[in-house]
């Protein structure tokens, strides 16, 4: 697991389109995606100075990211890649069921 | 009272009637409120078992409720499956500090957290989490998760009982309750007299210890490890009260009871389907009240439609061409469901109960609404909406109702729309009852007499204010059955009153001509209602 290949950082951005922003059922959704991969992912508001681990759903929740912002990842591990695209596909289409 | 040479003995208040010799059992008042912490190692898996058990509950009542009440529940599972948060509670318990504690602490920041969110959804999301606080101590404290062990036939003596602890325990092979505190006019007590479980409250302080009890009923009186004498006496006088009833039962056999030349009909209450195994069930004229709170506390969660249909199928089979009145769920007050009712209120009683609440959760509402329109099919069935204040409930539930008869019919199942009732048991509807275009009116005394005279019923304090015989309880009683002769409906009374040979003159003379009871008080109604009627005095 300590390979060269884990270490190399994936990065997205993706604009919040959900009407409320962040909330219970989005934050729920992107935690169950996230979690599906090994990776080690992290997301933030763009500019907030933490980043914060995106299998959380309290800290999700926390971040309380209204309609419109934008939402950065990074991800390091062997899926990481993948695991970028698919949250991103999965804010971007609004959490749509098909895009979880 | 102190029995000298006997064994101590303890008088208090009649709740329900009976007699039970059985093994004396203390309950912890408060569900063993007061934990008691292991080591470090205990309460982190004290707290890891907690979680999961919770975890099953919620995750189970998420699949029953469905929709927007699941997305939510969801939510709650996702919290208990967050490791990081989890994580920070355990270091908690590292440093020392008991489970229930480390958790409360941890759920009662993020609440406070989300109530000072400028956002009214983030807001409106802290008492999911308060639920889910709630929830797990409760498991923790061993309250939700495990049944009472209770051996059969034992008196159960605690400080008061919750509806919810009296239902788990297994009652099956009799016993009886003794409650330190309490009200003979509390839920529990209704529970009690409706399972014919004797029951004495207000019993003050017992020091002591007993390995076996007689408890009477009738003379309100527990005896802890009797002597020979006093056990002599107890037999005594359950005989005596065993003839009596015995006599009375002769007369159930009778054709129907009539007072001044006019037919009373008297059907009875039920908790739940096994109630009709009572042995006098048979002889009642009807069911007037099935209550469905029984189904909201099964394990597993809110029932779903089959679960429904199976329980009001059966008792439509068991009446015949009997009616049968079904009353929609009357949760909330002092009978909170966990993923139903509204936690936090104020004051529960003026709350969001009965109707009002399913009206606000149509999603569970709709779920025995198709259960009952499938189960009217069946029979002579009506269905009573409880906890009604004005015409407009009425409506928004008749037409809930008739818009998922429909449904149904078009997804071709058989379905109709049975009549429609109300409880009378808010003054307001009582006093303006001409407004209501129900078919029938079933008068719950027991709500209605703690909102007409202002006194909570579960406060023993109250008992001798919280006269049902009140001329102010009375004049409602009597409009409303005035109401029914003059413009039709049929008028009938539920509550125990009507179980009460005491008040059934007074019901009589209000006009009711329509008393259910509860079936082990069906042998006694009629035989009052008998010597009423031959002018003899009361028995």
């Amino acid at each position: 697991m300590l390979d060269k290949a884990d270490e190399q950082i994936f990065n997205g951005s993706v604009r919040l389109v959900h009407a409320v922003g962040m909330h219970a059922r989005p934050a729920v959704k992107l935690t169950k995606l996230a979690k599906r991969f090994q990776a080690h992912i992290s997301v933030r508001v763009a500019g907030a100075p933490d980043w914060i681990n995106a299998k959380s759903v309290a800290k999700i929740m926390a971040m309380r990211a209204a309609h419109g912002s934008t939402i950065e990842i990074k991800a390091s591990g062997s899926d990481a890649e993948a695991a970028v695209e698919a949250l991103v596909n999965l804010i971007a289409t609004d959490f749509s069921d098909e895009a979880s | 009272m102190q029995g000298g040479a006997n064994g101590l003995a303890y008088r208090g208040r009649t709740a329900s009637i009976g007699f039970a010799h059985g093994p004396f059992v203390r309950v912890d008042a408060d569900a063993g409120g007061e934990r008691v912490a292991g080591n470090l190692a205990e309460e982190a898996l004290a707290l890891r078992a907690a979680i999961e058990t919770a975890s099953g509950q919620i995750a189970d009542l998420a699949g029953v409720a469905g929709g927007e009440a699941a997305q939510i529940l969801e939510f709650q599972v996702a919290l208990l499956d967050d490791e990081d948060f989890i994580e920070t509670i355990f270091a908690s318990i590292g440093e020392g500090n008991a489970a229930d504690v480390a958790w409360r602490s941890a759920l009662d920041a993020q609440i406070a957290d989300y109530n000072s969110a400028e956002d009214e959804y983030l807001k409106a999301r802290s008492s999911d989490l308060a639920d889910l606080r709630d929830r797990v101590i409760n498991v923790l404290r061993g309250g939700a998760g495990l049944p009472l062990k209770v051996p059969g036939g034992a008196i159960v003596c605690a400080d008061d009982l919750p509806p919810s602890r009296f239902l788990e325990i297994d009652w099956s092979d009799g016993g009886g309750l003794a409650l330190l505190r309490g009200s003979p006019t509390s839920h529990v007590a209704m529970l009690a007299r409706a399972r014919g479980i004797p029951m004495v409250v207000q019993l003050g302080a017992i020091p002591h210890a007993g390995t076996m009890a007689l408890l009477d009923g009738e003379g309100a009186t527990l005896e802890l490890d009797p002597s020979g004498e006093q056990l002599r006496l107890f037999e005594k006088r359950r005989e005596m009260h065993r003839k009596s009833r015995a006599s009375a039962r002769a007369i159930l056999r009778r054709p129907t009871a009539f007072w001044r030349g006019e037919r009373i009909k008297l059907l009875i209450n039920i908790q739940r389907v096994e109630d009709l195994d009572h042995a006098d069930a048979q002889y009642a004229d009807g069911i007037g009240l099935m209550r469905t709170e029984f189904l909201l506390s099964e394990r597993g969660g809110l029932p779903d439609e089959e679960t429904q249909f199976r329980a009001y199928d059966a008792v439509m089979r068991w009446a015949g061409p009997r009616p049968v009145t079904i009353r929609t769920f009357d949760a909330g007050g002092d009978k909170p469901v966990a993923g139903f009712t509204i936690e936090g209120e104020a004051n529960p009683f003026l709350g969001l109960r009965g109707l009002r609440l399913c009206l606000a959760r149509p999603e569970i509402f709709a779920v025995q609404l198709r259960a009952l329109a499938r189960a009217a099919v069946r029979g002579n069935l009506k269905v009573m909406f409880p906890m009604v204040t004005s015409a407009d409930e009425l409506e928004a539930g008749r037409k809930l109702f008739a818009d998922i008869v429909q449904r149904l019919r078009a997804e071709g199942i058989a379905a109709m729309l049975p009549e429609l009732g109300i409880m009378v048991e808010v003054p307001a509807a009582a006093l303006a009852i001409a407004t209501f275009k129900a078919a029938f009116f079933s008068i719950g005394s027991n709500d209605l007499a703690q909102y007409v005279l202002a006194c909570d019923r579960s406060n023993g304090a109250l008992a001798p204010l919280m006269d049902p015989l009140h001329p102010a309880v009375l004049e409602l009683i009597a409009r409303t059955a005035e109401h029914g002769r003059r413009a039709g409906p049929s008028v009938s009374l539920c509550g125990d009153m009507a179980s009460d040979p005491r008040c059934v003159p007074a019901l009589l003379n209000c006009g009711l001509r329509e008393l259910s009871v509860n079936a082990a008080a069906l042998a006694q109604i009629k035989q009052t209602i008998d010597r009423l009627s031959s002018g003899g005095a009361l028995g």
